[in-house]
């Protein structure tokens, strides 16, 4: 666990003034990096370089930088997330490098995720997914207590299992068609194993698939790298479960 | 300005203040609330679950979040659970309890109204947020599970494996997008809060800065929440997200809000310590570790370097145990926190800095086999080794004390309004519940509560009794906060322009080094006074030039730029932190000042001097803030020494 072994990288980084302009990739090599820093970190310090140098900090997003938030993305030598299953970016520490490596650093590349800036883009389709229908649809109110309905253990760790998505979007990046389908099923099987979300069962899922459409994103053509690249490691059989529960929905209008 | 602190509590015992409240509040005709104008700032817990439940109840919310999606709160890092009365382990649990814990555990700094409030609804919370869709966890009955958490006796704490805070965010955010999709909410996102606009006297809006333009844009309304959450981020290194910061609530507090208890900070004790100069945040394990893992160093300071493998048993010290026979483990925070320093400072620390001390669950394994552990705990131990590359199967972790929260805030009275009429302020970045101290699984309750379950009664009362009149953006309180941010904004671009020795990150770092040693875990009135002075210098280097790179005059998205104008406040807020704790010359709770210990080096209160809230007026300069102070009156829970062992 030492700290001195300093390394230096080489550094590709997607640099893209905004949705309108074109981007490139710039160089930059980096001394000074430890093993113990995160990924994030190690891009912090780039930041500071680059402040010292007078050139324009690399934009890129992170917010609680611990796996939970969904904020941080990037793709990492082609990867989402980066080389490290199960992890988020900010869970990436520089250990899993070595002096001299070179490091592409790209943003996530979607039509339904159009560029901020250099490594941020918007990601705000997903939220227009759970906007029509990613809820059980309860009021703020009394309800009935909280052990009136019984759930059984195994549906609980389901929905649990599910519901752990971050909402990062990995998956739509990683996958050739840009579908949100991991996203959207992680969403529906969640609310679909509980039965407080059985009420809005049919019609969530037949706006979300709606709306997805409306977004840009693909189609779900089982390829499985969604679920390569999820941070969260949930699992392609929530697609599944979203193509019956869109079938059976779709069959009764 | 002349300041009269009414806490507005309702009269009548304990028990029945709040219904009385909602029986005797006034209410707003259905037809006349799409009427009224409701800006909520932040979408944690306290935000989303405000914003949701007041749109379904017929206001227009305009709600603001400085992330890309209102999901991204730091609220969704809460790992560990979610107190409530529910009594459903059968273990002597009652709302009376959890009020009595809360008091006591806050180290009688709270007021008793708002924390019985508190253990009321507690149970309305997890009946929402099940109906909500949170996927608690659950026994094979199908009912709910219940855990312990420290500082309490009973098992009241619901729980979605080690991410609570995310699953109870989850369902608020949803209620949120529901109400989006309904027109009831317009939803902003990547917007932050830089200033507060008040007119006639009360709050009628905000400036905010558009982060992807850097535009200012103006917005109106009859009433403004914020709900913004802690400041912890002062410190530099804590296990606040990245973009957490104290501006929105520095900027109400320049505008007139009084800011209750700066100084009343959490340190939580089981953190993954600090492991280099790069290091831009620290990581929490949840409290929850320290039901099954057991705390020790060497007993001596010369087995500090050996492998804990090679240490026996009899030469272990498992302090909190020794010292807290009743507790053990899970004493509070605070006492947790302070007697890890107290080993450190011995030198029996562990780790290659020797500033961290065990968490070992070897005896748990033993006890329960690897599998229950790591069905309990699994998460928790992948990203202990994924940070350290270390394997907590097999080796105890190493923890050390981190800031985690702010007990201190806002002052709010007894409708969470601060003393500016129609600024209301919930969650974390109010000053309420907490008193010097927070239990854990106290903050997803009390943010959920407020937003929930308190928040749509009082907001109500107040549109119902004042008049609001019509108001646009270019009423001239407007154009002057405007016109006040601009110059702000001016301001940095120009020191920018100048240049100076270090960037802002190099200065921020140094602010929270300055905090951590002086105005941390351990507080003396020549650190707070050094800290001061430090803070002042730092202010002027910072005021004087920096470097910083904004490309086109601040036109397009630069992150660096956002974390300055945090820092400039940040700058301000510290001081007022450090001011704050020296006045404050006993210890208590998270408060710990080095001259008033007890001969065994616990905690020594002084209730007749500083029974009140700290309630500071900003007077225009950040150095000479006035002290107001509202006395705290115990009815029911009596000040007694507070005793975990």
């Amino acid at each position: 666990m030492s700290r001195n072994n300093a390394m230096t990288v080489q550094l590709k980084v997607w640099r893209q003034k905004d949705a309108k302009s074109e981007g490139k990739f710039e160089i930059y090599s980096l001394a000074g990096v430890s093993e113990n820093m995160s990924f994030l970190e190690m891009l912090d310090l780039l930041n500071e370089d680059l402040t010292k140098k007078g050139t324009p900090p690399v934009e890129f997003e992170s917010d609680c930088r611990e796996g939970i938030c969904g904020t941080c993305s990037c793709a990492i030598n082609g990867q989402a997330h980066g080389p490290v299953r199960g992890t988020a970016t900010c869970q990436l520490y520089m250990r899993a490098f070595k002096d001299g490596d070179t490091i592409v650093i790209e943003p996530w590349r979607a039509g339904a995720f159009p560029v901020i800036k250099d490594l941020v883009v918007d990601r705000s389709s997903l939220d227009r997914l759970i906007t029509v229908g990613g809820y059980t649809g309860a009021k703020t109110g009394p309800h009935a207590d909280a052990n009136a309905m019984l759930v059984p253990k195994d549906d609980a760790e389901k929905s649990m299992d599910a519901a752990a998505c971050i909402g990062c979007g990995a998956c739509v990046a990683a996958c050739p068609n840009s579908s949100a389908s991991l996203f959207m099923s992680a969403k529906i099987t969640h609310l679909a194993m509980l039965p407080q979300g059985h009420a809005l069962r049919e019609r969530r899922v037949l706006r979300m698939v709606e709306q997805m459409d409306k977004e840009g994103f693909g189609h779900c053509t089982n390829i499985g790298e969604c679920q390569a690249a999820c941070p969260k490691e949930i699992k392609i059989d929530t697609i599944a479960l979203m193509k019956r529960e869109y079938f059976k929905a779709a069959m009764k209008q | 300005m002349t300041i009269k602190l009414d806490s507005r509590i309702p009269a009548g015992s304990v028990q029945e203040k709040w219904d009385r409240f909602k029986s005797e509040m006034k209410l707003v005709n259905p037809a006349n609330k799409r009427k009224h104008t409701i800006i909520v700032v932040g979408t944690g817990l306290a935000g989303a679950s405000a914003s949701a439940s007041l749109a379904e109840q017929g206001y227009k919310v305009k709600t603001f979040c400085l992330h890309d999606s209102p999901r991204r709160a730091h609220s969704i890092a809460a790992q560990g659970g979610i107190n409530a009365a529910k009594n459903y382990m059968n273990d002597g649990d009652s709302v009376y309890r959890l009020f009595y814990d809360t008091v006591k555990g806050g180290d009688y700094r709270a007021r008793e109204a708002n924390v019985y409030r508190l253990a009321q609804v507690s149970a309305d919370i997890i009946d929402q947020s099940v109906a909500a869709g949170v996927p608690f966890a659950r026994e094979y009955s199908g009912e709910l599970a219940n855990r312990s958490f420290g500082g309490t006796q009973v098992s009241r704490t619901f729980y979605a494996r080690g991410q609570t805070g995310q699953q109870l965010l989850i369902g608020a955010y949803q209620a949120l997008m529901k109400q989006v999709d309904e027109g009831g909410v317009e939803l902003q996102t990547l917007r932050e809060m830089v200033d507060l606009v008040v007119v006639d006297g009360k709050a009628r809006g905000v400036i905010m800065r558009n982060l992807i333009t850097g535009e200012l844009e103006k917005h109106v309304a009859d009433a403004v929440v914020l709900a913004t959450g802690g400041y912890g981020r002062v410190f530099f290194l804590s296990t606040n997200a990245f973009n957490s910061n104290g501006t929105a609530i520095w900027r109400a507090h320049k505008r007139g809000a009084l800011f209750g208890n700066p100084c009343f900070t959490q340190i939580h004790p089981t953190c993954i310590p600090v492991s280099g100069d790069h290091q831009s945040k620290l990581t929490l394990m949840s409290e929850s570790l320290r039901n099954d893992g057991r705390v020790w160093v060497p007993k001596k300071k010369e087995d500090c370097g050996k492998h804990p493998s090679e240490i026996a048993d009899e030469d272990r010290d498992y302090y909190l145990e020794r010292r807290y026979p009743a507790f053990g483990n899970l004493v509070p925070r605070d006492v947790a926190s302070r007697a890890a320093k107290q080993v450190c400072d011995e030198g029996r620390g562990v780790g290659e800095s020797r500033v961290a001390v065990y968490l070992d669950f070897r005896d748990a394994i033993k006890r329960l086999g690897e599998s229950v552990v790591r069905e309990k705990y699994g998460n928790l131990f992948d990203m202990y080794h994924e940070i350290t590359a270390e394997n907590p199967y097999e080796v105890p972790m190493r923890i050390y004390p981190a800031v985690h929260y702010t007990m201190g805030g806002l002052w709010v009275d007894y409708h969470l309004m601060s003393n500016i009429p129609g600024l209301f302020v919930l969650g974390e970045a109010n000053f309420s519940d907490h008193g010097a101290n927070r239990l854990g699984a106290s903050a997803l309750m009390q943010g959920l509560a407020d937003g929930y379950f308190v928040i749509p009664f009082t907001l109500t009362n107040y549109l119902a009794s004042n008049k609001f009149e019509p108001l646009k953006t270019d009423a001239p309180a407007f154009k002057q906060a405007e016109a006040d941010v601009r110059k702000r904004i001016d301001h940095i671009i120009a020191l920018s322009k100048k240049g100076g020795a270090r960037t802002v990150m190099e200065i921020y770092r140094e602010l929270g080094k300055i905090m951590w040693e002086n105005v941390g875990m351990e507080r003396t009135d020549a650190g707070l006074k050094a800290a001061i002075q430090k803070i002042q210098k730092l202010r002027a280097e910072f005021h004087n030039g920096i470097k910083l790179v904004i490309p086109a005059e601040d036109k397009e998205r630069n992150q660096l730029f956002e974390v300055a104008l945090r820092v400039e406040d940040f700058l301000e807020l510290g001081e007022l932190m450090a001011i704050d704790a020296l006045q404050r010359t006993e210890s208590c709770g998270g408060h710990f000042r080095a001259e008033s210990q007890q001969d065994d080096g616990e905690a020594k209160r002084d209730d007749e001097n500083f029974s009140f809230v700290a309630a500071w007026e900003f007077t225009g300069d950040p150095s000479k803030p006035v002290l107001h102070k509202e006395q705290l009156v115990f009815d029911y829970v009596h000040p007694t020494t507070r005793s975990y062992k």
